[in-house]
């Protein structure tokens, strides 16, 4: 009868499952969360909060401050898009056809994974250095890619491109083909056949894939300062500035910088989700 | 079907095994018995030979081997380390004020701590010089040529670094003669100079990586042992070494975290082994891995021969009026350094 009684109190906040083991599992969950992410998410709110909101906010006014907002945001984002068009194509070509190397090119897809942020950003930094393999070639027309900005934007598309690849495979493996040869028969181009049948449906998906790009790219560090020039106002990123001021043991105002990161990555993260939603909901279910 | 099964077990059994042999491994096998002397980036090299003769010095005196596990990288990221709980025995870092911070954060280091070894607690110092590259192509030969249009200059970030710190404040001091104490001039040159900087990296290691390694810039300023160490790694052939008129001394600091040892039961072999920084085989090392000795007769005369004789400012100078007052108005939050960046208008 007590089972049935806390089957009873069970059911008023939660849907009944066939399987067993709801209160182990949440439990877990809810300990699991506390201790990796809120309890250090609270110890950050907290020392920042030693400045009080006035002290929070004159940091993040500093001119230092948002330009380097400004440039980790911006050309997060633009990476972000850039990794969206291209992972797409990558993804497509993985789900859609089979080639000789095939397993190699999925396999790479995940590098930028595994390797070290500093590893990636020293390697890239090697190639796009004016005497770098690659870099060589843009030297003589005054382009400069390492120690620029642009060179940030490449740290950043490196980093970021599984995430969309990684989000879009699966998808695009459950989509059946024939729609696809329907759409053709009917009599539409393959213009109105990618536009009207194949990309609809992967929105969604699209749209995760790019928050999980951008978000990671914000909070990149390591491959950035290697590969940037990290001048002030011009290509100094966020974390870059949260490492200065820790190594002047300011670390109530370098928790306050990111505070604002963390609100400002919230608030994009949750218009995406919104988006996502919504777009979900107009294109049904998938 | 069992037993290809049973074999699949038995190789995920002995993985499972030897990745549990590895974390207890890394965890326990790191902590072996020795000294942990957290240091900056450009120690490197002159450690690994310290550490060699002292280990035999200690075994002929004691019996006892003793193992020093060397840690490097920006001393401002290295004393934050230490505040954060790395239990460095001894620390050898590039400014006083990394270590002032340690000990006023975490009571591990007594504020006294300067006066426990001789020179200030500094066995060793060293200057800010040039490098440039073969042939000199930008005809560099003192501060002056680095505020030029159109030289590209390479240095660390002064807020990240501590190597970098002594860089800004030997061109300041330069510039400060040079204008006969003119403060405004002074901070317009600094201001020019770090308009010419090409690629701000976080630490020395980076500058010098950037330099020599990447073909960027046309002139580096360096610690003068990493300035001879890149002519070692690259070739003599590559670079040239382009001594200033005036420079800074720079002392870097030593100090036993007498916190970590009494914790850990080393405060003799610390104390030792920083007190072997100021022998004579020690300091001999010290002049032959590029460092200035503060004994110049125990060292090697052809190592000597090495450093050259120019005019040395220092930190305690009227000019900066020591690292108490030179770190805030410099590199403190709104100080010079912030002000060269701030965009006009």
């Amino acid at each position: 009868m007590t089972s049935a009684s806390t089957g009873r109190w069970r059911d008023a906040f939660v849907k009944p499952s066939a399987l067993p083991g709801f209160g182990l599992t949440m439990g877990y969950t809810i300990l699991y969360l506390s201790l990796l992410v809120l309890i250090p998410l609270a110890a950050l709110i907290l020392k920042a909060g030693t400045l009080g909101l006035s002290g929070i906010v004159a940091v993040g006014v500093d001119p230092r401050v948002t330009a380097a907002l400004r440039v980790t945001f911006g050309i997060s984002f633009l990476a972000a898009i850039v990794n969206v068009v291209f992972g797409t194509v990558v993804a497509w070509v993985l789900a859609r056809y089979d080639f000789t190397g095939k397993r190699l090119v999925d396999a790479a897809v995940d590098l930028p994974f595994a390797l070290p942020t500093a590893v990636a950003g020293l390697a890239l930094s090697s190639l796009y250095a004016p005497n770098g393999w690659l870099g060589q070639f843009f030297a003589p027309f005054g382009i400069k890619i390492a120690y620029s900005p642009i060179g940030i934007f490449i740290a950043l598309v490196f980093i970021g491109l599984p995430f969309v690849v990684r989000t879009l495979q699966p998808v695009l493996g459950e989509l059946d083909s024939e729609i696809e040869e329907a759409s053709a028969t009917l009599g539409a181009s393959r213009l109105q056949t990618v536009t009207r049948v194949v990309l609809p449906p992967l929105v969604p998906a699209i749209l995760t894939g790019f928050a999980l790009a951008f978000a990671r790219a914000i909070g990149e560090y390591g491959s950035v300062i290697f590969i940037s020039d990290n001048l002030p106002y011009r290509s100094e990123i966020v974390p870059s500035l949260i490492v200065q001021e820790l190594e002047q043991n300011k670390y109530a105002q370098a928790t306050a910088i990111a505070i604002i990161m963390l609100a400002i990555s919230f608030v994009m993260l949750l218009v995406i989700n919104l988006i996502q939603a919504w777009s979900r909901k107009r294109m049904g279910h998938v | 079907m069992t037993k290809p099964l049973s074999l699949a077990r038995l190789r995920d059994t002995a993985a499972v095994l030897v990745a549990l042999g590895f974390v207890l491994w890394m965890t326990f096998g790191a902590h072996a018995a020795g000294l942990l002397n957290v240091s900056y980036d450009p120690t490197r090299e002159l450690y690994k030979d310290i550490n060699k003769a002292f280990a035999a010095d200690w075994k002929a005196k004691t019996g006892e081997d003793v193992t020093i596990r060397q840690s490097h990288g920006g001393s401002g990221k290295q004393a934050r380390a230490v505040i954060d709980g790395l239990d460095a025995d001894v620390v050898t870092l590039a400014l006083s004020g990394d270590i002032d911070a340690i000990a006023a954060q975490t009571k591990k280091i007594p504020e006294n701590w300067q006066s426990r070894l001789p020179h200030g607690s500094s066995p060793y110092t060293s200057t800010i010089v040039l490098v440039v590259r073969k042939g000199n192509p930008k005809g560099i030969k003192d501060w002056d040529d680095l505020v030029k249009p159109g030289v590209s200059v390479i240095t660390a970030n002064p807020k990240s670094g501590g190597g970098a710190r002594w860089n800004y404040l030997a061109a300041w001091g330069y510039a400060h003669e040079k204008f006969g104490g003119d403060e405004a001039k002074t901070r317009d040159f600094i201001a020019a100079l770090y308009h010419n900087v090409a690629v701000l990296d976080s630490g020395a290691r980076g500058s010098t990586l950037t330099f020599a390694q990447r073909a960027t810039g046309d002139v580096l300023i360096a610690w003068e042992n990493e300035a001879f160490l890149t002519l070692d790694e690259f070739g003599a052939d590559k670079f040239e070494i382009v001594v200033p008129s005036i420079s800074i001394l720079a002392q870097p600091p030593v100090a036993v975290v007498d916190g970590n040892v009494d914790a850990k039961g080393t405060r003799k072999e610390a104390e030792a082994y920083l007190q072997f920084l100021y022998t004579p085989a020690a300091q001999k090392i010290i002049a032959h891995d590029y460092y200035r000795p503060i004994d110049e007769a125990a060292a090697d005369p052809a190592d000597l021969k090495r450093f050259p004789k120019l005019k040395l400012l220092n930190i305690d100078d009227p000019v900066y009026g020591g690292w108490k007052t030179a770190q805030p108005k410099h590199f403190g939050d709104g100080g010079v350094f912030d002000q060269i960046y701030k965009p006009k208008g």
